[in-house]
């Protein structure tokens, strides 16, 4: 049932001025002060328009954005549980498709999932792949915190090697998180999806246009967007610095914004010298345990990652480390 | 569409299960979301059947897990569909997360059971560990006890669950293997008569982008209690609409139930309280019961939640005795048997005056063969003047 | 809290708001420590501070703004304080320094 499309991808969003103005997730939410998920919110919020159902899974967006009798959003919203986002987003796709097709309802209407790291990587990711296998033609956005920040900053499956979380503490035989993140990107191409890309919120006009994309592809299947929320309580850093937190993590290559759009691979911002990894870390309170031979090894572990990178694009994307 | 009197005259053999899958068609139903389980798969393989060769036209959701059906049947039914799905036993148990959400969310669609043990040890045979494990999870709860019965249950169902003063979800709930792989004649009554008796009525706060609402949200300490006591006054509304959709389900049909049967109750000094297929076999029995003397009735529980206390004060009324079987067992509990727990509270509140025994039987579909339900009545019959304080493990070895 | 309406008999059902964007009366000012102020004559309306406040707490209008060196602007950015939490992102991102936090006297 996969309707080629003739027509390409067009941007509508080619300057900063393109944005919309008309706010579709409202102040007045929860969100600790300077939490990015609020920015991030917004723009998908903008992108996705009046004619879009948002299901969103148990973490911080979820509670913050809806205590009763307060809710932050003007398009349909819904949350059922923390490990069914995929499934709940299922739901609402294929009932959207029979009532069209019934003639009961007489537009389209696109569906959007919103989850956080636990809700995607770890608990929720049955209900996700099982949504991708099928093919529902739902955009499903991961803010990844790198953390179970809503029940106070545990660890998850996205939690980086050396982060101190509250369950992976900085004690005299542990030294934080000693895992390494999971590939949720891997995984989520391996289903083969039409779309999936990486975002920052300190990029936003990159994740802006990658949130257009990946609605316009959802007439293929699912699609999928994997943003970075540096998150100023969990990650322990002053709220004022969070988008210059997730600056750095792109400017020091730990977060490569990239695309797979049809099985092509891109990366969507170069950088042409890299800053070394102890920028990115120092700032944040969750690395402040690590020792010079600990970033070093992060480092090189990001060197190879880059390496990967570069082969995977034929050129150098992301270059080497200013001196 | 075929007449109604041509309807009736033509039955068709159907297992319960398939029957379930009829009425499913029947009220063109929009999204169904299941995971296969035995011994509820062959309703939804038979639904399957319906939509590949056009007789249904609906979105089938081959989900991953019962959590992830119960999901998606939900937000389908919050999106404005009429959603199905069915389980048992262990894909019940995964499901109980969401069941209090549908119930809590308001959000009606109805599920059949095809009641199983529960693990460990592992059994795909019959009892209601599964259905017991999931009673106070908010949702309304049918048994019922003949495929025929099964049909018209699900059109019944639907008309409660979607009327706009009730908003709750429904489990249709039968035996598994003794009714559900059973067949039985079934007449059904076509799409027409089915949805002219349940038309759809969408939910009310179906996700609109014209009307937008939020849904699942965070209620704090001063509003969570409100919401939980509309789920009390809703239940409350359920049995008047309960009552209310089976008489007219008579009048238009022919056939009606009652939410709660009894049967040969009329002098009987004695009951025996049973649901499901037990009922059935009693009710086979209890006629030649009588000519051999024991003037003993079989009280039907039919719907169990809401717990129809009119009709079961009114018909026990002139009991001495009352033999509740439970096919599952509370652990630990007062009464082992979770029914007769329900029983002794209704007759202290209402103030009854018979003595009741709790039998526990059918554990793992232990064999019952028609002698054992005939030492039940017999119990019934004794226990008029006699009293059993202790809950009686019928048919276990020592 | 639970003021007029807020019984059992007039609640929608299942905690379900009907109300879009009701958070609007819930006002998030009161979380704030420092204070941002937007320098007007210094800001060059590259709109950054309204992209990124996470709490749609920078108001974008079609006011028109002359600044003293005579330049005319058809945008203004200003402050909502009935939301803004105070966590200085603006000040932050603003290229042009044009956004100054400074403490809030209550
Ligand atoms: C089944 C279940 N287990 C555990 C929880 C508790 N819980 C609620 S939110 C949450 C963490 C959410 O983490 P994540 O998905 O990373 O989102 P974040 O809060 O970090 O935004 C947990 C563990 C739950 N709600 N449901
Ligand atoms: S804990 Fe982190 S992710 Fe959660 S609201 Fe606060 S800053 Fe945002
Ligand atoms: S201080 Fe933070 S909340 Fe206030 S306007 Fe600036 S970015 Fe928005």
């Amino acid at each position: 049932m996969m309707g080629s499309q003739p027509e390409r991808f067009k941007s509508k969003f080619r300057g900063i001025l393109d944005i919309p103005r008309e706010e579709r997730f409202v102040s007045g939410h929860r969100l600790c002060a300077g939490c990015p998920v609020g920015t991030v919110m917004r723009m998908l919020t903008k992108v996705a328009g009046k004619d879009s159902i948002i299901v969103n899974g148990t973490g911080c967006l979820e509670v913050s954005s809806t205590p009763y009798p307060y809710t932050s959003w003007m398009n349909p919203w819904i949350h059922v549980a923390f490990e069914n986002t995929g499934a709940v987003a299922s739901g609402v796709e294929a009932a959207l498709k029979v009532l069209k097709a019934k003639g009961v309802l007489g537009k389209d209407v696109k569906v959007v999932a919103v989850a956080g790291d636990g809700g995607t990587f770890d608990i929720g990711l049955q209900s996700l792949s099982g949504m991708l296998e099928r093919g529902h033609k739902v955009m499903y956005v991961l803010y990844d915190n790198e953390a179970y920040m809503n029940t106070g900053i545990q660890r998850s499956g996205a939690t980086p090697w050396g982060a101190w979380t509250t369950t992976t503490p900085v004690g005299k035989k542990w030294k934080g998180e000693w895992r390494w993140k999971k590939d949720i990107m891997g995984i989520v191409l391996a289903h083969r999806v039409p779309y999936a890309a990486t975002a920052s919120p300190s990029h936003p006009m990159d994740m802006i246009r990658k949130f257009e994309k990946a609605l316009y592809y959802t007439r293929e299947g699912p699609t999928f967007v994997h943003v970075l929320i540096p998150c100023t309580t969990g990650w322990r850093f002053d709220p004022a610095l969070s988008i210059k937190v997730a600056r750095l993590a792109v400017e020091t290559g730990i977060w490569v914004l990239y695309e797979v759009e049809k099985g092509k691979f891109r990366v969507t911002h170069k950088v042409r010298k890299r800053k070394p990894v102890r920028e990115y870390l120092k700032l944040q309170g969750r690395f402040r345990h690590l020792t010079d031979d600990d970033i070093e090894y992060i480092q090189k572990i990001v060197d190879e990652e880059v390496d990967r990178i570069n082969k995977m694009a034929g050129e150098e994307v992301i270059g080497p480390v200013e001196a | 569409m075929a007449a109604r009197g041509e309807v009736r005259a033509r039955p068709k053999p159907m297992s319960t299960n398939s029957a379930v899958a009829a009425a499913v068609k029947d009220l063109d139903v929009d999204v169904v979301s299941a995971y296969p389980i035995t011994p509820q798969t062959t309703v939804v393989e038979k639904i399957a059947e319906y939509i590949a060769n056009g007789e249904l036209e609906a979105e089938m959701i081959h989900v991953e897990s019962e959590h992830s059906a119960l999901s998606a049947a939900l937000a389908a039914a919050a999106t404005g569909a009429r959603a199905f799905t069915a389980t048992a036993s262990q894909g019940l148990a995964l499901m109980h997360e969401i069941l209090h959400i549908v119930s809590g969310l308001r959000v009606p669609l109805v599920m059949s059971i095809a009641m199983r043990a529960l693990s460990a040890p592992i059994s795909i045979w019959n009892d209601h560990s599964d259905l017991m494990n999931a009673r106070d999870s908010g949702w309304v709860i049918y048994f019922v006890h003949t495929a025929q019965e099964a049909y018209d249950t699900i059109l019944q169902a639907y008309r409660v669950a979607e009327d706009p003063e009730v908003l709750l979800p429904v489990m249709v709930a039968y035996d598994g293997f003794v009714m559900s792989h059973t067949v039985e004649p079934v007449v059904t009554v076509g799409r027409e008569n089915a949805l002219s008796y349940a038309p759809k009525r969408p939910f009310p706060y179906k996700l609109d982008p014209d009307n937008p609402v939020t849904m699942g949200t965070l209620a704090g300490p001063e509003w969570y209690y409100e919401f939980k006591y509309q789920q009390v006054q809703a239940m409350a509304k359920a049995l008047e609409k309960a009552r209310e959709a089976d008489r007219e389900f008579e009048r238009r049909f022919g056939r009606g139930y009652g939410v709660m049967e009894c049967f040969m109750c009329e002098g009987a000094e004695a009951l025996v309280m049973a649901t499901s297929s037990y009922a059935t076999t009693l009710k086979a029995i209890l006629p030649e019961m009588w000519r051999q003397g024991f003037k003993v009735g079989l009280l039907r529980l039919r719907l169990y939640r809401p717990f129809p206390i009119r009709e079961f004060t009114e018909y026990t009324s002139n009991a001495s005795s009352l033999v509740v079987v439970d096919r599952s067992i509370s652990f630990g509990a007062p009464y082992q048997g979770p029914l007769a727990s329900e029983v002794a509270s209704v007759k202290v509140k209402e103030g009854l005056d018979f003595n009741l025994v709790s039998v526990v039987a059918g554990i793992g579909q232990r064999k019952m063969e028609e002698e054992d339900f005939k030492a039940l009545v017999r119990l019934a019959w004794e226990a008029r003047s006699r009293k059993y304080p202790e809950t009686i493990f019928y048919g276990v070895r020592e | 809290m639970a003021s007029g309406g807020s019984g059992w008999r007039t609640l929608p059902p299942g905690g379900i708001i009907v109300e879009p964007g009701s958070s609007l009366r819930y006002k998030t000012g009161t979380w704030r420590v420092m204070r941002p102020i937007i320098n007007q004559d210094k800001c060059v309306r590259c709109r950054m501070c309204w992209v990124y406040c996470p709490d749609a707490a920078i108001i974008e209008t079609d006011e028109e703004y002359v600044d003293s060196k005579g330049r005319r602007w058809n945008r203004t950015y200003k402050v909502n304080y009935d939301y803004c939490k105070g966590c200085g992102i603006c000040a932050e991102e603003c290229p042009v320094n044009a956004i100054e936090m400074v403490p809030e006297v209550k």
